[in-house]
């Protein structure tokens, strides 16, 4: 389960930031992205996938939040 | 414009590992890459952040180091403890000169060492008496400080002393900001922990004390976060933003003081020189406080333009107004640093090897004197740090990561560079092979290089340092061939 830091990159994509294993990377595609919640199975660009319960309102960039590894 | 052919490098790469052991040289192997600049992501071709191999030399520092010595230690009102032995503190006293303003002794502290003085006993009984003992000291001695940090050493984390405790009783008792750092040496492969660990610190003991606090807020405040002021650094970027029309409310932490610190919380945009050891608070500055943060590069013309333009972005009229004004205004200045100096530099290559944000930060500089970097690599730099190298090289170039002293001295005989820039453990031994040496940590006892005043000093120093005479003369007349002496012997 790690802690995630999630922030927006000056392009405004979506940043994954792990800082205890050094890993930032963007990310592709979150299975829910409405405007009533934010979560699911989400893919960064290295081909990785991570799985948060849906959050509902979503939550406002940047934010701590814990995922797990799928 | 590089010279070697991506064949050759890995050709290198693989003649230099040859006399390693198998397993060393296959994790040594991990480690030493040729750039590719189709690359997006540096975990591709190189590891880093790993566990040096023991046995081999190694160039890093500890977490201490990381803590007391990048992080804290320039942070000139507060007084810094090394809790544990004497040496640690001795040693890594005022050696990365982060110049401030004050009198010290009286109101700053940056050059001055404190320290526990363990004994024996201390290990056996445990250090906190003896700890709280020295607050009340320092308190009665110097007793403008504004604040005190407890730099563990790496006895406080093996005999299990509870320096938080203290801290907090003491901090109630004499109502200031007292902070213990968890920085034992052994924690971590490098001193990159250690930043992490203070940054941590600050996050906790600081700014949970600052809220709250009345501040006058403009709407061009920014902060500049990871400059260590190193021979001036700071002040002479800091101008830059100011003459732009920015107002500069923190240093961190260079010239800067714990007021400060405890203000940043309240800047429109930190500005990270720094990455490595400061992106850790920025982010959470960002999260918490919502405070964007940009990276920028004040080294050489071409970058600090960049850098001007791309701060004024952020933003109204009126500062993109004032950084055209600062960069029309310096331009007859290093233009005609650049005319004096890139005559005799031009084409001349470099090697370097140093730590932070210098092995691709100074890129820039030295190419706009006509230089070309052939190789670069950091001590204790992590995957993000190469992510951003790799398109600041050039493709070909040797990268190497935590390189040990018999690489790095193969790498220069090979490579022949006609520069090298690295730290105070390399420096005699590449003087007396005959290459001309620059100490890039702390810029050779000389500075500031940043902003537009460093690189009119940069220039000449490096210029300084190739076209020396002395160079001409490491090989004695009896060696050289054909000379007048060996002429007349005959």
């Amino acid at each position: 389960m790690p802690s995630v830091m999630l922030r927006r990159n000056e392009e405004g994509t979506l940043l994954f930031y792990v800082a205890k294993k050094d890993l930032e990377e963007t990310i592709v595609s979150v299975e829910t992205d409405t405007e009533d919640a934010w979560g699911g199975t989400v893919e960064l660009s290295d081909g990785s996938k991570y799985f948060i319960e849906p959050i509902s309102p979503p939550p406002a960039f940047p934010t701590t939040l814990r995922f797990n590894r799928v | 414009m590089s010279t070697m052919t991506k064949q050759e490098t890995e050709a290198l790469i693989q003649e230099v590992l040859e006399v390693y052991p198998e397993k060393a040289r296959k994790d040594r192997a991990k480690h030493l890459t040729a750039n590719d600049q189709s690359l997006e992501k540096s975990s591709k071709c190189i590891t880093s952040n790993r566990k040096s191999l023991p046995g081999v030399m190694t160039i890093r520092g500890c977490a201490y180091a990381g803590s007391r010595g990048v992080v804290w230690g320039p942070v000139k009102d507060m007084i810094h403890i090394s809790h544990g032995p004497v040496g640690c503190g001795q040693y890594s006293r005022a050696g990365r000169r982060n110049y401030y303003v004050g009198t010290t002794g009286v109101n700053t502290f940056t050059t001055m060492n404190f320290t526990s003085d363990f004994q024996e006993r201390d290990i056996v009984f445990g250090g906190d008496k003896k700890l709280d003992k020295i607050i009340d000291e320092i308190e009665m001695l110097f007793p403008l400080n504004k604040g005190i940090t407890v730099q563990s050493e790496c006895p406080i984390g093996l005999i299990g002393d509870d320096i938080e405790a203290v801290s907090k009783k003491k901090a109630q008792d004499l109502d200031k900001t007292i902070v213990p750092v968890r920085c034992e040496g052994f924690r971590g492969v490098s001193q990159s922990l250690g930043h992490h660990i203070a940054n941590d610190a600050i996050r906790d003991w600081v700014f949970s004390r600052a809220e709250g606090k009345e501040f006058e807020s403009t709407p061009y405040d920014v902060t500049v976060i990871g400059d260590y002021n190193i021979g001036g650094d700071a002040w002479s970027s800091r101008i830059l933003l100011e003459e732009m029309g920015l107002r500069v409310i923190a240093q961190w932490s260079g010239d800067g003081t714990l007021a400060e610190m405890e203000n940043t919380p309240k800047a429109k945009l930190n500005l990270l020189h720094c990455y490595r050891s400061m992106n850790y608070i920025s982010r959470h500055m960002e999260e918490k406080y919502g405070i964007p943060w940009m990276e920028y590069n004040f080294f050489g013309p071409t970058k600090i333009e960049e850098a001007l333009r791309k701060i004024a972005e952020r933003f109204d009229d009126k500062i993109k107004e004032g950084a055209e004004r600062v960069i029309a205004k310096y331009k007859p200045e290093w233009q005609a640093v650049v005319a004096k100096y890139r005559p005799r530099l031009e084409g001349k290559r470099v090697m370097l090897y140093v730590g932070g944000l210098r092995p691709r930060h100074i890129i820039g500089a030295y190419e706009d004197l006509g230089m070309e970097v052939v190789g670069t690599g950091y001590e204790f730099g992590h995957n993000d740090d190469y992510d951003r190298t790799i398109k600041e090289m050039g493709d070909a170039t040797l990268i190497y990561d935590d390189v040990t002293g018999y690489e790095f001295e193969e790498f220069v005989k090979k490579v022949k560079p006609d520069l090298i820039g690295s730290g105070i453990k390399e420096k005699y031994i590449f003087q007396k092979m005959g290459i001309p040496f620059r100490q890039m940590h702390s810029w050779d006892y000389s500075g500031p290089y940043h902003g537009y005043d460093g690189f009119a000093i940069f220039a000449r120093d490096m210029d300084m340092t190739l076209n020396n005479p002395c160079w001409d003369s490491i090989t004695p007349p009896w060696k050289k061939s054909g000379s007048a002496m060996s002429v007349a012997a005959e």
